[in-house]
């Protein structure tokens, strides 16, 4: 998909003011946090996953080439083949000439970030090739022909209503009149039109979760049972993964695998975690005949070593989204991209440059919430601000803004005068606003006052009454 | 150079080092084979055998996963008979061609039509063995074999699994020493010994993409019944230790 990353702001303002919208990420606002708060409380041992899980990614990133040799040594050992693909491009081809190598006509998809990364879709559709994305939420997203809101629930922007209306719309051959206004009607029509599409599909692909170095195996973790289904039916798997997906044994990924669902979506363990390797072996019965894995960089190995390497841990729990205030407030096809909240703060400038991307780092209060809940205590707010410090540095910021801060660092750098300064000017606006003790309007803070009144300041800076209070003087 | 190459001298450049040298891979070498657990939470694995069986059912039924406790083999069928008329389903099964299953007596239910094989479009209701129960999350895992074809796991719109007390385990680390275990145990030792598939079953599909209100049976079984035989040590796939 096109990046829109850069009309950020303007995004926001319409996530806003739609009301469907607001109504619906209501309900995520309160349901997935709490939900995570519930399964962390009956897991004692919570916190100190979280440690071992770190370190089990910081281990795995600096020894990345040896685990990704090994793991397709084993990927080969089991009868898979394994593409290295530098780029979008390169991994969009690979897909491709699988397809076309078995005469593939229709594709199931199980939900896969990457896949949307690199536009697998629109490249398989304009090369007479149908994907069918079976995850209820993509499939829902795909109808609409608009891009997911979020990492592990894409439709979750959406109403019943709104879905009631794409599958009136694209469930042609169904009775127009037929009730669809629950859930459940809804879900088993989805399952009754989806099931011939996987009976059907001439290939399968699928993301990975987790990569195991161990076994050469995919692993990917779900609950509806489509990835299963997508992976196991067809005679042909793909999976699509990134580079740091690798997790270096069965034991590695257990402990990950404790920390993904629970963060995720507050379960225990998802209905269906399941290891792949390799295609049929010889006497099964059922199974692919072909298992491929795509290994994609496109931007990875550039983070290595610098200053968002920790940013290669991301289990793609979507924890950090459920908890920003900004993201549930304006949701997620504000970020524009594939990968929204504080995540796609930090990756997407990484993915697509700071450029297209850079509005969304800006987009934080720096509150922290996102980095206190990431399962591999990812520094979040800190990777955003080195974005900032990059977009100051590059001459990106618009020049009002540049300039403040370059006069603000300059008094900064003198305390005395900035003491000096401050006291003067808290005077200045105590004197000025000591009757209703707060300003409705101000010169220079209209991005505060526009919105909220400014409090009055006192009169006096702590610093110098701190100073009197020392020399035994009064108290104001 | 090829896009392999590019990648691995990438990742090296970013790490400021080449490829790694002899004695460090042979050290991530011996830390792989050696596979040693990281924490393990205490919830199951403290718990005594007939504690962890406990914890399983209670686990499993909090996902939605029905368990009936029986005897023996002898009265699996009594019981599949009871529950596919409870849940009003036809008296229809296809089995995992399963030797596990082997012991089971279908002909004291000789109106339940069987068929022994993978899963085909418009079976209703499959019935397979499995590899273990791991209690910590009431979990099955299923490893995928000519024996035990993974459609059966998915298509139907019923699964029900036979499970038996000694294979029940805390935690997924012992669920994996069993799959090395079996593997081992494969002609030749050969990669190919590992399953296709190692299938972590919690409970039926579900969904909550919709307004965020789970429903059960998006394209997975609806259903998922386990039928605990309480025979421990009783099966050749019962646990090796606690």
């Amino acid at each position: 998909m096109e990046p829109t990353s850069h009309s950020f702001p303007a995004n926001a303002r319409a996530g806003l003011a739609d009301p469907v919208l607001q109504r619906a990420l209501g309900l995520a606002r309160t349901g997935f946090p709490l939900r995570r708060q519930q399964a962390i409380e009956r897991l004692p041992e919570f916190e100190e996953l979280r440690e071992a899980g770190r370190a089990i990614k910081d281990h795995t990133l600096a020894h990345l080439d040896f685990y990704l040799e090994l793991y397709e040594r084993n990927v080969i050992a089991a009868g898979g083949q394994v593409h290295w693909a530098r780029n979008a491009a390169e991994a969009r081809d690979a897909v491709l000439n699988v397809c076309r190598s078995v005469g593939a006509k229709i594709v199931t998809k199980g939900k896969s970030m990457v896949a949307e990364e690199i536009a697998l879709n629109d490249h398989l559709e304009r090369n007479g090739i149908t994907p069918v994305e079976t995850d209820l939420g993509e499939y829902i997203i795909q109808l609409r022909h608009e891009p997911p809101s979020h990492i592990i629930a894409p439709a979750i922007h959406l109403m019943k209503e709104q879905v009631a209306d794409a599958f009136r719309a694209a469930h042609t051959g169904l009775d127009p009149d037929r009730p669809l206004d629950e859930v459940r009607t809804l879900c088993e029509e989805a399952r009754t039109i989806l099931r011939p599409q996987f009976l059907a599909a001439d290939v399968g692909i699928t993301g990975a979760n987790f990569l195991v170095a161990e076994t050469g195996s995919s692993i990917i973790v779900t609950n509806e049972g489509n990835g299963d289904l997508t992976q196991t039916l067809p005679r042909v798997h793909i999976v699509v993964a990134s580079l740091e997906k690798i997790v270096p044994t069965l034991e590695d990924t257990a402990t990950l695998l404790r920390l993904l669902a629970r963060s995720a979506t507050g379960q225990e363990f998802s209905s269906y975690t399941t290891i792949s390797t390799g295609p049929r072996r010889p006497g099964d019965i059922d199974g692919p005949e072909q298992y491929h894995v795509v290994l994609l960089d496109n931007g990875r190995t550039d983070l290595i070593g610098g200053e968002f390497h920790d940013m290669l841990r991301c289990l793609r729990c979507a924890a950090c989204l459920n908890h920003c205030p900004v993201y549930v407030a304006v949701g997620g096809h504000a970020y524009g991209w594939v990968y929204p909240g504080p995540m796609g703060a930090v990756l997407a400038p990484a993915l697509v440059g700071l450029g297209e991307a850079g509005h969304l780092p800006n987009a934080s209060t720096f509150c922290g919430r996102c980095e206190s809940v990431c399962p591999v205590k990812i520094p979040l707010p800190r990777m955003m601000r080195h974005w900032r410090e990059r977009e100051f540095a590059q001459r990106r910021s618009p020049s009002a803004y540049r300039s403040g801060l370059r006069l603000w660092a300059w008094l900064a750098q003198r305390p005395a005068l900035y003491h000096a300064f401050a006291e003067i000017a808290g005077r200045i606006l105590g004197w000025i606003g000591r009757e209703r003790g707060r300003f409705r309007f101000l010169p220079l803070a209209s991005g505060w006052t526009a919105v909220r009144d400014m409090p009055a300041p006192e009169g006096r800076s702590f610093h110098s009454l701190w100073a009197e209070r020392q020399r035994g003087g009064a108290k104001r | 150079m090829s896009a392999r190459d590019d990648i691995l001298g990438g990742i090296r450049r970013g790490l400021r080092r080449g490829k790694l040298p002899e004695e460090a891979a042979a050290g991530l070498a011996e830390r792989v084979a050696a596979h040693r657990r990281n924490l393990i939470p205490a919830r199951a694995a403290a718990l005594d055998p007939a504690g962890r069986i406990g914890l399983f059912v209670r686990m499993a039924e909090e996902v939605q996963t029905t368990v009936a406790r029986v005897a023996s083999d002898e009265a699996v069928p009594a019981e599949v008979a009871r529950y596919l008329a409870a849940e009003n389903l036809p008296a229809e099964l296809v089995l995992a061609p399963d030797p596990a299953l082997d012991a089971i007596p279908w002909d004291v239910r000789p109106l339940i039509a069987i068929r022994r094989g993978r899963a085909e479009p418009g079976d209703a209701v499959s019935l397979t063995a499995c590899l273990a129960g791991v209690a910590e999350t009431g979990t099955l895992m299923l490893v995928s074999g000519a024996d035990t074809p993974t459609t059966l796991n998915f298509l139907p719109d019923t699964h029900i699994v036979v499970l038996r007390a000694g294979q029940v385990v805390a935690s997924y680390e012992d669920g994996w020493d069993l799959v090395r275990a079996r593997a081992q145990g494969a002609p030749g030792n050969s990669p190919l010994g590992w399953p296709r598939t190692i299938n972590l079953i919690t409970g039926p599909s579900r969904t909550g993409d919709i307004e965020q209100r789970i429903q059960l049976g998006a394209h997975g079984p609806r259903r998922l019944h386990v039928v605990l035989i309480d025979e421990p040590g009783s099966s050749a796939n019962a646990a090796p230790r606690g």
